[in-house]
């Protein structure tokens, strides 16, 4: 069996049982990186002396004998919004062009603990904020199921990254969507944690109240094994959910979905593209298979969520951004006044999606007579979505809806009109605002041999049931083991 | 100034405390003063990428005992929320305050005003913010550096706890406003939250002003002075802005709403910021912090073991120890001064000449000292209480105690014992009669032209006569047996 479609298990038992070294796997990737990634474009770092260096150092351990975590030499890469010491966190920017950050992300420092070796970062839309990667500043990541088409986005270097099996797992960041919309574009599992799970700290912020990090993997299960690492409190951060006992996402995995409650939001149908709409009923006849009770649910302001969200987010990002000013990292612009070095920075180095959000954001904010209170009607009708959620959860276990309305599309083809990208968050945006745990698993292919994805969306801090449900679901189809043939 | 008659002032004060917690209020940096520049930062209070606040609990604490001692409602639930605005001294774009739910609403203080007579100064609440860092500008010689075209950052205060305070415009008189900060420090300093030191900044103020015709309802525009950094600055800088604006409103002007700066070089404020400037702050919750749940019961436990307030004690001194209201006023103005007069007290009989020492020589040595509190100036109460002692036994004279107390100073605690230092420089007075009449006589020797007058009953040489054995014996001739030597011995004659 070749390395590339081995899940986090295998690889642990392959190391542990020493048939392959760290530093040999660590050499598979990066040769991958090498023959693929010219095309694919996904990686925007790679600290290739690093990660060998991390994985000599587990090689020596486990041939002396002592005793090393289970994933112990695993090399796997990042999205690059996320802080790590050794390569640049510039978030896509040019704002932080070289920025090489002083300190480690929680999630990072929790993985290399537990042996797993950082060896790239991953392309993003410019501070996360995009559909299809198109908005970094540095080049476009390519599908790689199809190269003429989009990743997605903002997770899109991470989501290709694995479907083209350049790193076993990666981590990405979804704020309304970016990792699992991707990974339905590119055919891999993406979850999204619910709110407070997994530690923001070091993930440069977007929107502190949807940001949350997590796993792209080629399983369900390979999710739940990381979650189990990175989703635990954090005290760094005063969002960080704090359970009674350590979480727990892979125990009882295995348990079965037989009688589990599904409702499926009646009001979708209308927004579904056919090839999508062809294989969630397709998917849906699947989760009957399994056992599951699947029903018709009413979510009458299911829409409301596109407005809410592009208030709220901007809002937020317009705060969070604020810091890159010039002044203290970063690229400044020199000039004889303040006034001028803020507005010069800021124009030059910031892209035009992100200085479109500052501007909503900040009107969003603005004094009442100026904006009429957008922000606060936004936060009132977040509260009223979430509590249409609550309502259908105290009936069924979980949501199940495509994850886009759309299999990927071409790249370039949505760049002139922002509003109808941010159309294509409409089934991933809900799960963000209410808070809850949501996972995208490949569903199939359309005509064109694309991948389209499911998303199953739980209640707030019910994670263990939506990787439950797609791990059962992936037990009884193939579509996440399928690899791209050019890469495989 | 007088104000004119016919107008009244109205002003009202937002005090800024910073607070004396040994970290800062959302990350682990310590609070130490004067540090090398960007010693005491971090990611979080740098404004790096990624990096969240956590909140100080013992902020929450001192906001609530500083709540407590002006009379205020604790919150149940309090929100920080982002003030958005840019300069290069605030790190990430905006400052953590507080604006719809402070921690403390509604409180007041009873200033005690100089006839002591009580005006009360409502409180309309308290909130909890983080300090911004500092500029340093280049041109200036501190930093080394002459180009005077660059400015360097320091953000060591950034992040560093405050809490704001803000009154009602319930003072009619900057002589008011200046009791009012005064008092306010006092009060504060008891609870222990603050050093409130002006010099150093932990106490900084921003005063509103305004005039109206006198009786009228309404307030005129107000404009808002920043920068009063001292007690006397604060009067000066408001009595310049009262003439200021009836000058305005006399001539047919009308008062702009605007912020100003007083200038305490020149005694003149100017405008810093006009109404069209005025900064939109976009205040929202913080979405890095939760809201804060403040239980009843911890607000209890700290009520509970509040200590003692600065008027309690005074009146406590009064009825007490029978210290009369002035100079109980004193001893409670600083902390320091009360706990020493407590100390001391313990050890001596009169309450009252132990405060009379402190109020006349400790009070006098430290104000000549650089030490931070009369416990520096190194005569421990136990010091001062022997050298009382002694004077009340007739070991040493009045005089000779004062003099005792600078050489407990001058011998920088190489002995301690007072006893000890009168006996090393021999001070103990002299009452021994026939010592002091062999003085007496060779100084009635070295003078014989004012001793026949003496004699011959002009009385007014008696002082003359103490002066001279007095400097002949360094002062340790006990007054009392000496006026009597010099009596019985000029008679004999």
């Amino acid at each position: 069996m070749e390395i590339s479609e081995l899940t986090l298990l295998e690889l642990s038992g392959l190391l542990n049982s020493k048939q392959i070294t760290s530093v040999e796997l660590l050499n598979y990737y990066l040769n991958r990186v090498k023959e693929y990634d010219e095309d694919v474009r996904a990686f925007l770092e790679i600290d290739a002396e690093g990660a060998t260096e991390a994985a000599q150092e587990w090689d020596n351990k486990r041939a002396n004998g002592e005793p090393v975590p289970p994933f112990a030499g695993i090399p796997m890469a990042v999205k690059g919004n996320m802080a790590d010491t050794r390569m640049v966190t510039d978030a896509a920017s040019q704002i932080l062009a070289g920025f090489v950050s002083p300190y480690e992300a929680t999630v990072l420092k929790r993985l290399r603990e537990a042996g797993f070796i950082l060896f790239g970062k991953l392309n993003l839309d410019e501070f996360a904020m995009g559909s299809s990667t198109e908005n970094s500043s540095h080049f476009t990541t390519h599908n790689p199921w199809n190269l003429d088409y989009s990743p997605g986005g903002s997770s899109g270097g991470s989501t290709a990254a694995v479907a083209a099996r350049m790193t076993p797992f990666a981590l990405g960041s979804d704020t309304g969507g970016s990792i699992r919309q991707p990974a339905s574009f590119c055919g891999v599992t993406g979850f999204k944690p619910s709110y407070g799970r997994v530690s923001r700290y070091g993930i440069i912020s977007f929107a502190s109240t949807l940001d949350q990090v997590g796993p792209i993997t080629t399983s369900a299960q390979d999710a739940a094994i990381i979650m189990n690492i990175i989703g635990q409190h954090d005290p760094n951060d005063s969002t960080s959910y704090m359970p009674d006992t350590e979480a727990e996402y892979l125990q009882g995995i295995d348990a079965g979905v037989e009688g589990l409650r599904i409702g499926v939001p009646k009001e979708i149908v209308d927004h579904l593209a056919p090839d999508v709409a062809e294989l969630f009923s397709l998917t849906l006849a699947k989760l009957e298979d399994l056992g599951c009770i699947v029903e018709e649910v009413e979510l009458p302001r299911l829409e409301l969520c596109i407005p809410t969200y592009y208030v709220v987010a901007p809002a937020e990002a317009a705060a969070n951004l604020a810091r890159y000013d010039g002044i203290k990292y970063g690229k400044r612009y020199e000039s004889e006044s303040l006034e001028e070095l803020y507005l010069k920075t800021r124009t030059e180095y910031l892209g035009v999606e992100v200085q479109r959000r500052i501007m909503l954001g900040n009107l969003a904010l603005s004094s009442k007579e100026v904006s009429g209170d957008y922000y606060m009607k936004a936060q009132k009708v977040r509260q009223v979505v979430r509590q249409d959620f609550e309502e259908v959860f105290k009936s069924y276990d979980l949501i199940v809806a495509p994850t886009s309305p759309t299999s990927p599309f071409k790249l370039g083809d949505k760049t002139e009109d922002a509003v109808s990208m941010y159309y294509s968050d409409l089934l991933t945006l809900p799960s963000s605002l209410y808070g809850g745990a949501a996972i995208s698993i490949p569903a199939g292919f359309n005509g064109d041999g694309l991948p389209v994805g499911v998303q199953i969306m739980g209640a707030v801090f019910d994670d263990a049931t939506v990787l439950r449900l797609a791990h059962a679901y992936q037990a009884i189809t193939e579509h996440h083991t399928c690899i791209p043939k050019d890469f495989s | 100034m007088t104000v004119k008659t016919d107008y009244e002032v109205v002003i009202g004060l937002e005090v800024h405390v910073q607070l004396n917690t040994t970290t800062k209020i959302f990350c682990g940096c310590p609070t130490t003063f004067n540090s090398p520049a960007n010693l005491n930062t971090c990611p979080v209070c740098a404004g790096f990428p990624g990096a969240l606040p956590v909140f100080n609990k013992d902020v929450l604490t001192s906001a609530i005992k500083a709540g407590l001692a002006l009379n205020c409602s604790i919150a149940d639930t309090t929100i920080f929320a982002r003030k958005n605005y840019f300069y290069p001294d605030l790190p990430k774009g905006y400052q953590i305050s507080q604006s719809d739910d402070p921690i403390c609403i509604g409180g007041h203080l009873d200033v005690e005003q100089d006839d002591g007579s009580y005006k009360r100064v409502r409180i309309t609440r308290i909130h909890m913010e983080e300090d911004a860092g500092k500029s340093v500008h280049g041109g200036s010689t501190s930093i080394g550096v002459t180009d005077g075209s660059w400015s360097f950052m320091d953000y060591n205060r950034s992040s560093m706890p405050l809490l704001e305070i803000v009154s009602e415009p319930d003072m009619r008189s900057s002589e008011e406003a200046r009791l009012f900060l005064q008092q306010l420090r006092t009060e504060l300093i008891y609870t222990g939250v603050s050093d409130l030191n002006m010099e150093e900044g932990s106490l900084r103020c921003d005063a509103n002003i305004s005039i109206m015709p006198k009786g009228a309802k309404e307030f005129g525009t107000r404009a808002e002075v920043k920068n009063l950094n001292s007690f006397r600055n604060i009067q000066k800088a408001i009595n310049y802005e009262v003439e200021r604006q009836i000058n305005i409103v006399e001539n047919g002007g009308e008062i702009d709403q605007e912020t100003r700066l007083y200038d305490a070089d020149k005694g003149v404020t100017f405008t810093m910021r006009s109404k069209e400037e005025a900064l939109d702050y976009r205040y929202f919750a913080d979405p890095d912090l939760t809201p804060i749940a403040v239980p009843k019961d911890y607000v209890d436990a700290i009520r509970k073991n509040m200590p003692e307030s600065a008027r309690t004690k005074r009146d406590r001194f009064v009825n007490d120890y029978a210290i009369n209201m002035d100079d109980a006023n004193i001893l409670v103005s600083e902390k320091h001064y009360a706990d020493y007069f407590e100390a001391l007290v313990e050890l001596v009989e009169s309450p009252k000449i132990a405060a009379n020492w402190i109020l006349s020589e400790i009070l006098r040595l430290f104000k000549d000292s650089s030490g931070e509190t009369v416990f520096d100036l190194g005569i421990s109460p136990q010091q001062l209480g022997q050298v009382i002692e002694l004077i009340g036994k007739g070991t040493i004279s009045n005089n000779i105690g004062k003099q005792v107390l600078g050489l407990i100073i001058s011998d920088g605690g190489t002995v301690s014992d007072v006893a000890e230092i009168v006996e090393k420089h021999n001070l103990a007075q002299v009452s021994d009669s026939s010592e002091v009449e062999s003085v007496v006589q060779s100084v009635f020797d070295a003078n014989p032209s004012e001793f026949e007058r003496f004699k011959g009953g002009d009385k007014k040489l008696m002082g003359f006569f103490m002066g001279e054995v007095m400097k002949a014996t360094k002062g340790r001739a006990n007054p009392k047996v000496l006026s009597g030597v010099i009596n019985t011995l000029a008679n004999k004659k």
